[in-house]
């Protein structure tokens, strides 16, 4: 395959990544933007929601389809109420005081994990898509009669990432929504810019604090629901998205959705893009050396505006 | 009973009692005590930045694969002796802390435990990436001959315990006197009240640095040891596990106290070892505590010795 | 001869010009009191002096040279101390070695440490706690041990953000005395609300008003100045 299509391709599974990244981090950032702590056991709520996919897939008979749409639903549910409980039980705790905060979801993080290793076990298990036809994709050439297009062998696409995409933009767009829309986003925003002063307004902040950090669970739940057709779901599969989560995040300007949108698609389509050319071994390592030193030198993240 | 003749008999006490154990101790309680102790050395190491300075590092298995792949690295590939060896885990780990420390606290709070998350991610990746070198997952096994200093033989038991005594005492009685010196003083009162130590007049980022040498070296210094004396460097000592680890023990034993770490990290390896023979979902122990410290006993256990009985436990 | 001044001193916040071009003048050896209404812009105005916080714009001169440039504890080591308003002071260390902080800034060995912080306990009316932790102490303990700690940096220019706030009336008595006393060896600025304070401790008073410099002089002229009583009563 020449340059040009090849890039396609790696733009295509980019932005699949950059899709269900981009999900993931808005939950992480939510957390963020609103309640001011760190959650890290963010990426375990992505592999609860692969491994309950799995789990109510292979539970409901009938199409391939019905299992995923009835994992789709279910599993962000599932994990969103048992992120608010985590929330309502410890958190809510220790105050949301950050450094304690950190310590607790690292403690909670053991436990989803582990707990999946005993339950579930340790192997890779897949979820049958619900379509999945392939896609070819033509390209275009200058040739000896001007502008030709081809079909060049193996530039080609599935219905199903390409539906994992839109997925992914309807389900930001309805974020979107909810934080600018409803009445609920309008609470989250007052408890986000001054938490005394909402209290102070008889805004119920903490069920504020417990829905928000059942959204942010939903949200990593939902990314992975699409996911697992495409990779397959393993309790130990929390890791590379946390990871990637905080790079996206910190890069975006901590707690800024927009931020994360975009931070997401250019982490994203660039991993994608990079672990095609190069090792994605040291794609990682710039990855992390960068968010490092974007918070060393840049914390306000590379997007966001110096607060004055 | 005055405050440091109960300070020389407690810690005094422990080591006496550390140098005994090793002719009492069935065999496999005497190899875990010299891995506990040395274990204990990287959690002193992490106290002097979280328990003392407060600090809160999530990336120390940085500092302690620096000095184990320092000294590893040396051993495997130059054939150095185990005096050499240690040194370049010495050096290896110095330089890392510095360039950490330097960079890390520009950043505070939360920005510091992330930052220093990727670095030591940042690190483990390194060592995978470098596989035909490190071997990666798979490690180095040290070979024998290299193990030996003159007649004494690191990899049997006896001289083995012996080490990691020493390693550890070392480590002890470094904290034990630097926190009651006036330097030591400072570290506690830039965790109490930074901005009021900056207003006593006190370079605070430099005595930061000062801590995240001092801590980084220890822990340095732990890790070149654990590879010397077990014979294995591998990538496991560098992943994100080993940096939780001594955040979990010191949390458990108790930040900010001398005997903390070692009761800590004895608790939990005994905690650990039990549940591993009945689950592999070992791990599972380690997020059950860390939830149940968080929540009811952010202090540890010689927090609550300190809050109950002897407020001046140093 | 002035030990402090600044030109042209400013620093806003977000556009919110807390401080506005002030020239301030502090001669050697006085005592002045520095008040104004809330938000008037003082504990930002001597923030600046200490370099806790970085002017927008303008210099401060101790000594006659520039600090403008140096961090915070560089001034410090130059001979400044400064109280906080909020109570400060390091809770799990005990009196006594809060004020040894303080004190090793400046002198070395355990005998002589141990006599300044012993005098500056005693001073601020504490020498019969110094084992009790900081945290411990009653609020108008600690405000006390916040006064020792200056004193035992014995600095050439003493800040004290509003130290009588919360003490009883006893401690207020005995603080005036302890700043008559200090008037020989040490310039103090003060940021006071208690006028009876003000009135018989200070040498000068001035008084700043929305960042800016509202009006300068003795106590008894600050007094009857109709400006200031405007601005207190809020109708300027």
């Amino acid at each position: 395959m020449d340059f040009g299509p090849y890039l396609m391709l790696a733009s295509l599974e980019g932005a699949v990544m950059a899709a269900v990244l981009a999900l993931t981090a808005v939950g992480l950032s939510l957390v963020f933007g609103v309640m001011r702590v760190v959650n890290v056991a963010h990426g375990e709520f992505f592999m609860l929601g692969a491994v309950l996919a799995w789990w109510i897939a292979s539970h409901v008979g009938g199409p391939p389809a019905l299992g995923f749409v009835a994992a789709l639903i279910l599993a962000p549910l599932a994990v969103g109420a048992l992120a608010a409980l985590a929330d309502i039980t410890i958190l809510r705790r220790v105050d949301y005081d950050p450094e304690r905060t950190i310590v607790a979801t690292i403690g909670i993080l053991y436990i989803l994990q582990q707990v999946t290793l005993m339950t579930y076990g340790p192997e890779a298990r897949p979820v049958e898509p619900p379509f999945n036809s392939r896609l070819a994709l033509p390209w275009l050439e200058w040739g000896d009669t001007g502008l030709q297009m081809y079909w060049p062998w193996g530039l080609s696409t599935t219905s199903y990432k390409l539906f994992v995409i839109v997925a992914a933009v309807v389900v930001l767009l309805g974020v979107w929504a909810l934080m600018s829309r409803t009445r609920i986003g309008l609470l989250m925003r007052a408890t986000q810019l001054d938490r005394d002063m909402a209290l102070a307004f008889g805004i119920p902040v903490e069920r504020v604090y417990a829905t928000v950090f059942g959204l942010g669970g939903a949200l990593a739940a939902l990314g992975a629901v699409l996911i697992v057709p495409i990779q397959q779901a393993h309790y130990l599969m929390g890791g590379d998205p946390l990871l990637l989560s905080f790079i996206v995040v910190i890069i975006g300007g901590l707690g800024s959705l927009p931020g994360t949108v975009v931070a997401a698609i250019l982490i994203g389509l660039s991993d994608g893009i990079i672990s095609v050319f190069f090792s994605p071994m040291l794609a990682k390592i710039f990855a992390t050396l960068l968010v490092a030193l974007v918070l060393v030198f840049r914390p306000q993240g590379l997007f966001g505006v110096k607060p004055r | 009973m005055s405050d440091s003749t109960k300070t020389v008999i407690l810690h005094g006490g422990l080591l006496a009692l550390l140098f005994l154990l090793q002719f009492l101790l069935p065999a496999y309680h005497h190899g875990n005590l010299a891995r506990i102790m040395v274990l204990a050395t990287f959690a002193m190491g992490y106290n002097v930045m979280f328990g003392y300075t407060g600090l809160l590092s999530l990336g120390h298995a940085l500092f302690f694969a620096a000095g184990m792949y320092g000294m590893g690295l040396a051993m495997q590939y130059a054939g150095a002796g185990p005096v050499l060896a240690m040194s370049a885990g010495l050096v290896a780990s110095i330089v890392v802390a510095l360039v950490v420390g330097l960079l890390a606290l520009r950043t505070a709070g939360v920005g510091f435990m992330i930052v220093t998350l990727m670095f030591a991610q940042a690190g483990y990746l390194i060592i995978l990436y470098y596989g035909a070198w490190t071997r990666g997952d798979e490690g180095l096994v040290m070979p024998q001959a290299l193990r030996m200093l003159g007649a004494i033989d690191f990899s049997q038991p006896g001289p083995r315990y012996f080490a990691a005594l020493g390693l550890f005492a070392t480590g002890f009685l470094l904290t034990l006197w630097m926190m009651r010196s006036p330097f030591g003083k400072v570290l506690i009162a830039i965790r109490e009240n930074e901005e009021r130590a900056r207003m006593l007049g006190y370079d605070v980022f430099r005595y930061k640095l000062a801590a995240v040498v001092i801590s980084g070296t220890l822990c340095g210094l732990a890790g070149a040891a654990y590879g010397l004396l077990f014979g294995y460097v591998g990538a496991t000592f560098a992943s994100v596990q080993y940096s939780i680890f001594p955040l979990l023990w010191v949390l458990l034993g108790g930040a900010g106290t001398v005997i903390g770490p070692l009761i800590g990290t004895l608790f939990m390896f005994y905690l650990i070892d039990l549940s591993s023979a009945v689950t592999s979902a070992y791990m599972l122990v380690a997020g059950v505590v860390l939830v149940l410290l968080t929540l009811f006993a952010p202090q540890g256990l010689a927090g609550e010795l300190r809050a109950r009985v002897w407020r001046g436990l140093p | 001869m002035s030990l402090l001044s600044t030109r042209g001193l400013s620093r806003s916040f977000a556009g919110l010009r807390a401080v506005h071009e002030v020239d301030f003048d502090l001669p050697k050896g006085e005592v002045r009191a520095l008040i104004g209404p809330n938000g008037a812009g003082k504990t930002t105005f001597v923030s600046l002096l200490c370099g806790r916080i970085l002017p927008t714009s303008g210099q401060v001169f101790f000594d006659g040279r520039d600090i403008s440039a140096l961090p915070a504890h560089r001034r410090i080591g130059l001979g400044m101390a400064y109280t906080f308003q909020i109570t400060s002071v390091f809770s799990r260390l005990s009196a006594y070695e809060n004020v040894a902080l303080a004190a090793r800034r400046r002198v070395h060995g355990r005998a002589e440490v141990d006599r300044v912080v012993m005098r500056a306990l005693e001073q601020a009316g504490l020498h019969d706690r110094p084992d009790q932790p900081a945290g411990d102490l009653s609020y108008g303990h600690q405000r006390l041990l916040e006064i020792a700690m200056g004193l035992a940096q014995a600095p050439r220019l003493l800040i004290l953000d509003e130290p009588t706030q919360g003490l009883s009336d006893g401690e207020v008595a005995a603080f005036k005395a302890l700043i008559r006393g200090l008037k020989d060896s040490t310039t103090i600025l003060l940021i006071e609300h208690n006028m009876s304070v003000v009135m018989e401790t200070a040498d000068r008073v001035t008084v700043l008003n929305f960042g800016e410099i509202l009006a300068e002089g003795t106590p008894a002229e600050i007094h009857a100045n109709a400006q200031v009583q405007a601005a207190y009563l809020g109708t300027g």
